[in-house]
């Protein structure tokens, strides 16, 4: 049996990658998979909680996560695609006029 | 050192590696390519702790449509290379002492949790049929508050998509 706070730790640890990779990135698809990273690295919190106190409601969480993320995906991207039409870069430093 | 524990290692390994491919590669779907991996290597664990179902959905919906919706993406935009732009370099500082303190508050959080969630851990089965008896039962409104969430999302695709029509 795998001890509850190693997951919690490998959790924190992937969030923070994510975190870091929100920052560092410049690459505006890159920024939006960062986001996605972290959502994972939190499902992996509800997941680890879930089965460290035995209930499922950590589960039954992680699925509405999921679903967040996937419509959270689609409009996300839609904006992305929005941004590389009328900017015609990916670059977020030169997405920095709020009107052309 | 018992199988389930190398399992974990192993798995943990496979998603940290990932993360950080995604960090230091500069082509997006390179960085597409590595998060599917941590993906999947979560997708593991979540087996692991015996929460299958969540582990299915993971893979179909994670590995499958979402980071294929991103691949289509990078692909469509044709996206390059990320450039490097130094426009502010004061940002710097902060940014690593910010790292820094939020490091140290996810590390202060998960030590004092640690000795307080070892409370079950003898072998925990999470059928999926008791998952679906609360998804349908107790949770039954969220579940169908997210199908509202998923039309919403739909309508603003397709919104912001489309061609203006000149």
């Amino acid at each position: 049996m795998v001890p509850t706070h190693y997951y919690l730790v490998l959790s924190a640890i992937l969030f923070g990658l994510g975190a870091v990779a929100f920052v560092f990135k410049r690459n505006i698809i890159t920024i939006f998979m960062s986001i996605e990273l972290m959502l994972n690295a939190v499902n992996l919190a509800f997941v680890a909680f879930s089965q460290g106190w035995n209930r499922l409601d950590g589960q039954i969480f992680v699925l509405f996560v999921i679903v967040v993320a996937a419509a959270e995906a689609a409009v996300g991207l839609g904006i992305i695609i929005l941004i590389a039409r009328n900017r015609h870069s990916l670059n977020v430093e030169r997405v920095d006029l709020l009107k052309l | 050192m018992s199988a389930p524990l190398i399992i974990f290692f192993v798995l943990a390994a496979m998603a940290v590696l990932g993360a950080l491919n995604l960090i230091f590669q500069r082509h997006p779907i390179h960085s597409a390519l590595s998060l599917i991996v941590v993906m999947v290597a979560l997708a593991g664990l979540y087996l692991l702790m015996g929460a299958e179902f969540v582990a299915a959905v993971q893979i179909i919906v994670y590995g499958g449509a979402i980071m294929v919706l991103f691949v289509f993406v990078i692909m469509l935009l044709n996206a390059g290379v990320e450039e490097r732009t130094h426009v502010s370099k004061l940002a710097g500082f902060p940014g690593i002492l910010l790292a820094v303190a939020l490091a140290a508050l996810l590390a202060a959080t998960v030590a004092r949790s640690a000795d307080r969630v070892q409370v079950a851990t003898t072998g925990s089965v999470a059928p999926t049929k008791a998952l679906a008896n609360l998804l349908f039962q107790d949770f039954v409104y969220p579940f169908e508050l997210t199908s509202f969430l998923i039309l919403v999302a739909i309508l603003g695709a397709i919104v912001l998509a489309q061609r203006e029509k000149t």
